[in-house]
């Protein structure tokens, strides 16, 4: 931690920071299962699995697989950060009490 | 007024509630099931399903109705992330997504999967850039959030304005699909069978508005994800021995691929008719398979009915996790979806194409009589009917041929259990899961709708000391005229049901996504530029589709008008932030409310207001 980070102001903006750069990791890992993976439907598609190729699988199952693991993931990472930065609501699941 | 109960009764047990619900369903069915081997005719048990699960809706809107205006608008802000995860799949699985995303699979193989793709990465959007953060902010409804953050009424009206563009173009196509479905179950003439269904949508969800509409979506949530699944895990577990057809349907997709090629050497198919299941870019170019991808994903971001159930949560937290819990709900009807359609294809390219016309199955006849399967060009009423008419076909030798054949899309859900031989008991319970999903959406969409009317423009803009109880009688007024609209337009059967639906996504995308996102994540974002952009975004998708649909119009681009929203998002993203950089910052007071927005800590900023 440097100096700055003691400061509310500083710590705030090293938070805001933090979350940014989550969304951006989040916005870049959408594309890639959004549209990239998608792209290369056909070079895929000459790997079958289970009799699925794997072009195919990705855009019916793989994609949305990707998506739910990542919204979970987001929303984990992104608590984290928020009670690090001591700007997370109290969680009742933890005893924490509203103040 | 009472204040809010702590110990609420319902909220206390929700556990014990749908558990019995669960096992009461299960009873049902069974129940059902020994009434058709004992010989009830199919009619009844038509009537049964559809009436029982009716009245369970409406009892649950009966027991969860409320008189509290936070109550009334956001279910009290405390509906736990798993119940609102069932209650934001119920509202956004649509009667066209119960009954017709099968359908589409099945016309358009892999293209399809854009769809799949679209309505479930949507939410990666919601979660990361909008839901907490309207969360946090606490407003009623999405204009709601549009006037403070740019300060006023001509914000607020443009995005009732959209909502309303997007919202009632949905809730038509809602109430059409529980006509199509309560016509073919119940045997009444569409028209009627229209009315029928607005009487189930009106009393779910105006006695209670948002706490009811949330605990009856739970419910009807649970009937229509056993209705989807169980009809295509039955036909697995007989092929293969194992119920999870998503998983046993690559096994499928290769005997089609081989059927395929059988089908071109016996001549029934030519390279012309036959779409390869699962070619890429056969039906939609990779331009258009992609577009339709991000509108749809930017629209799931936009539409106000879904935004609007995470308003209901806990906690910001809360509101997050729970879109995780809304994907996964969803997840688990988009990923049988092509399972469905593949099953169904086998099973029409074993049995079906290559069949002597005297032979075709029952099935054919039964939804050629509502004119939903033609065979040579005309509505394949009767084994009569299919001759004559095929006799008239150059070509045809007696023998069904795969272009002779044209299946309506929503056909395939609905008829898949009198394809595949089950009891008909499974065909009513089907019936009963698409009717949870079109009836579950509609109230969704006419709670927002009717929500903007009663809270934005009759409150916040046209009597801002109206009470509690006016307020709340005038929404229920407006809700109910807002149904009788739509029951109306959707009763004069508009034509191009499912392409309006598209649109209601790309409109909401162009109209909303640009204003809301940068509203949270851009400070220098000003009123001028917001209003500007939403106008200019909503415009150019409105002019795109109006020309392009009916006043010929060449597409841009070669882009459909499905995707219209590739061209108004850009429009409305680059006026947006040009009028903002021309216009004078945001005042500090709009910069700390910024701040306050994206701090999970400290409570809503907006106070449920006085009771």
């Amino acid at each position: 931690m440097t100096g700055r980070a003691n400061t509310p102001g500083g710590r705030d903006r090293i938070w805001w920071h933090r979350t940014l750069r989550l969304a951006a990791v989040v916005l870049g890992l959408w594309a890639v299962f959004g549209f990239a993976v998608h792209g290369l439907v056909v070079p895929l598609n000459s790997l079958v699995i289970a009799g699925f190729p794997l072009g195919f699988y990705m855009a019916a199952q793989g994609s949305l697989i990707a998506f739910v693991v990542l919204v979970f993931w987001f929303s984990a990472r992104q608590d984290r950060i928020d009670r690090e930065a001591g700007v997370a609501e109290p969680d009742p699941a933890r005893e924490e009490r509203p103040q | 007024m009472s204040l809010p109960q702590r110990d609420d009764a319902f909220l206390a047990n929700l556990g014990r509630i749908y558990g019995t619900y669960v096992g009461g369903f299960i009873a049902f069915v069974a129940a059902l099931a020994i009434l058709e081997q004992m010989g009830v005719p199919d009619r009844i048990i038509g009537y049964l399903f559809v009436f029982f699960t009716l009245a369970v809706y409406a009892g649950i809107g009966i027991v969860t109705r409320t008189v509290q205006v936070s109550e009334y608008y956001v279910a009290g802000r405390r509906v736990p992330a798993v119940y609102n995860g069932m209650a934001t799949a119920a509202d956004w699985l649509s009667g066209a997504s119960f009954v017709g995303m099968a359908g589409t699979l099945y016309a358009l193989g892999y293209d399809g999967l854009a769809y799949v793709i679209g309505w479930t990465g949507g939410y990666v959007l919601v979660a990361a850039l909008v839901a907490p953060y309207l969360r946090k902010f606490g407003a009623y409804t999405v204009p709601d959030f549009l006037a403070a953050r740019f300060g006023g009424n001509l914000a607020r009206l443009v995005g009732v304005l959209v909502l309303f563009a997007c919202s009632f173009t949905y809730v038509v196509a809602q109430i059409y699909a529980t006509g199509i479905i309560a016509s073919r179950f119940l045997g009444i003439s569409f028209e009627v069978a229209v009315y029928v269904g607005l009487a189930g949508i009106l009393l779910c969800s105006m006695l209670g508005g948002m706490r009811a509409v949330t605990w009856t979506q739970v419910a009807q949530y649970i009937v229509l994800i056993v209705a989807y699944m169980l009809p295509v895990a039955i036909l697995s577990a007989q092929k293969f021995g194992f119920p999870l057809a998503q998983f046993t349907y690559g096994a499928v997709l290769q005997e089609i691929a081989l059927l395929e090629q059988d089908l071109l050497a016996r001549g029934l198919a030519t390279a012309e008719t036959l779409k390869p299941h699962l070619a890429p870019f056969t039906s939609l170019d990779p331009l258009n398979f992609f577009a339709l991808i991000a509108c749809l994903m930017v629209g799931t971001a936009s539409l106000p009915h879904i935004l609007m159930r995470y308003f209901t949560t806990l906690s910001v937290r809360d509101a997050r996790r729970s879109v995780g819990w809304s994907l996964l709900f969803i997840l688990l009807l988009y990923v049988t979806a092509p399972a469905y359609a593949a099953f169904a294809k086998l099973e029409i390219y074993q049995n079906v194409i290559g069949a002597g016309l005297e032979a075709l199955p029952q099935w054919i006849y039964t939804y050629g009589k509502l004119g939903l399967v033609d065979i040579c060009g005309a509505h394949a009423a009767s084994p009569d009917a299919v001759q004559s008419a095929c006799a008239a076909v150059p070509g045809n030798d007696g023998v069904l041929r795969l272009p002779d054949l044209a299946i309506d899309r929503d056909v395939i859900v609905i008829a898949m259990p009198e394809i595949a031989g089950l009891p008909y008991v499974i065909a009513g319970l089907v019936a009963a899961g698409g009717l949870a999903a079109s009836l579950s959406t509609a109230d969704g969409l006419l709670l927002a709708i009717a929500n903007a009317m009663s809270h934005d423009v009759y409150y916040r803009m046209l009597d801002t000391r109206a009470p509690a109880s006016r307020r709340l009688v005038m929404a229920r007024v407006l809700l109910v005229g807002a149904a009788v609209l739509a029951a109306y337009v959707a009763s004069t059967r508009p034509a191009d049901i499912l392409s309006v639906v598209a649109w209601a996504f790309s409109l909401a995308a162009a109209g909303n996504f640009p204003a809301i996102v940068l509203g949270i994540w851009w400070k220098r974002c000003t009123s001028a530029g917001a209003i500007a952009g939403m106008i200019a975004g909503f415009g150019v998708t409105l002019y795109y589709l109006a020309m392009t649909q009916y006043g010929g119009m060449a597409e841009w681009f070669g882009v459909k008008n499905i995707s219209a929203a590739l061209f108004g998002l850009p429009v409305g993203f680059a006026v947006t932030i040009l009028v903002s950089l021309a216009t004078p910052a945001p005042s500090r007071e709009v910069q700390a409310l910024i701040d306050d927005i994206r701090k999970p800590s400290g409570g809503p900023l907006m106070r449920d207001g006085p009771l």
